[in-house]
């Protein structure tokens, strides 16, 4: 029992950027400023999905007052990493988010600033306003996790598509049932 | 002679393509006849997969669209898209798997060409999108003759994604001015307030 209650609990980070290239928010996970930021939240563990970005991540094993990070790129399916994470940090991408929101973890998006057409942030700062979730740029990451305040957010009750089947249904005259 | 035959016979198509233009679009638009729960006329219904997060929206719509109303289903996704088709196809399943039904035939996954990729120069994108669009129009070909058979029934539903708060897609953009959609769904307030012809139908997610 003894060797039980030496065991930190795992607080772990998860970071994904989708199918996307996001190199400025894999960098800004792996600088000091942020990594002391979540050791200071109370988190012990970073992993990192990179997808097609080119910088690579440094490795830790973590321990001595050091976060372990960790990173893969692609991967069949993030529910598994989502569902044991205590922190989630994603892109602006609507799957990602809404996949985030349904399992009820705290949520920062980080807006991709480099896209073209950028209409992303639109729904990102749409729910950071009702209080869904942080929304956050690369640069300014390190500032939300520190200042964030988790029991403000407000669960997110999924939507249905209902009213759309119902339209459809009316317009091609099908009866309600 | 023979160039009076023709010259008739070109008349004759042009009306006749006239017609056709004029009453498709006529009907298109115009809710179709009210029916009565006995009647099982099946629409032959082309679904597009985008790619992420839009997928997902559009198989919850599905889940709750009276599928065996829907039938046969045509899934179209881009060619770059691996998980699109492979989601639409494990949906698929668990509908069979759940309804005891078999769908063979009735279903097809399909890929065409994207007229452009997340971070493609626009410039760039003008060659792909000729390319995407010739392809398209040959897959419409290829599964034309029940096309026409259906274009009376023909209608298009279009739901803009749930990542569209402030401003229409495109696509979105094009088929609202041109009113080519028969119903056009948005899932925030703030465009049914801009966009006032659409439907304003909540998140779909």
């Amino acid at each position: 029992m003894g060797d039980m209650e030496d065991v930190k609990p795992r607080k772990i980070v998860f970071v994904t950027v989708g199918t996307t290239c996001f190199d400025a928010l894999v960098r800004a996970m792996d600088t000091q400023v942020v990594k002391q930021e979540l050791l200071k939240r109370g988190y012990t563990h970073l992993l990192i999905q990179m997808g097609r970005g080119s910088y690579v991540p440094t490795k830790s094993e973590g321990g001595n007052g050091s976060l372990a990070v960790d990173y893969f790129t692609f991967s069949s399916s993030i529910a598994d990493h989502l569902k044991s994470a205590s922190l989630v940090i994603s892109h602006a991408g609507s799957g990602s988010i809404f996949e985030t929101l349904r399992l009820r973890k705290p949520l920062i998006v980080v807006v991709n600033e480099d896209l073209m057409d950028n209409h992303q942030s639109e729904l990102a700062e749409e729910l950071a306003e009702r209080k869904h979730l942080y929304c956050a740029r690369p640069q300014t990451v390190n500032q939300i996790i520190a200042d964030m305040n988790l029991d403000s957010l407000v669960p997110y009750h999924p939507g249905d598509a209902t009213p759309v089947a119902k339209l459809i249904n009316r317009f091609l005259g099908f009866p309600d049932d | 002679m023979s160039s009076v035959v023709a010259i008739a016979l070109y008349m004759v198509g042009v009306v006749v393509a006239l017609v056709r233009l004029v009453y498709v679009l006529c009907q298109t638009g115009k809710p179709l006849k009210v029916r009565g729960k006995g009647d099982s006329r099946l629409f032959r219904t082309l679904i597009v997969l985008g790619s992420g997060g839009h997928t997902a929206e559009m198989l919850n719509l599905l889940a709750v669209l009276q599928k065996e109303r829907f039938a046969p289903r045509y899934y179209i996704a881009a060619a770059t898209d691996n998980m699109s088709l492979e989601k639409a196809r494990s949906f698929e399943n668990s509908l069979a798997s759940e309804t005891g039904h078999k769908l063979v035939g009735t279903l097809q996954f399909m890929q065409i060409y994207r007229s452009r990729e997340v971070g493609q120069s626009y410039i760039t994108s003008v060659w792909t999108t000729l390319v995407a669009m010739a392809h398209s129009l040959w897959l419409m070909i290829r599964v034309r003759p029940e096309v026409i058979i259906a274009i009376q029934w023909s209608s298009i539903f279009y739901v803009e994604s749930i990542a569209r708060v402030q401003r229409l897609s495109l696509s979105g953009l094009i088929l609202y001015k041109l009113r080519i959609a028969d119903q056009f769904f948005v899932q925030w307030p703030q465009l049914q307030r801009k966009y006032p012809r659409a439907h304003y139908v909540g998140c779909l997610m």
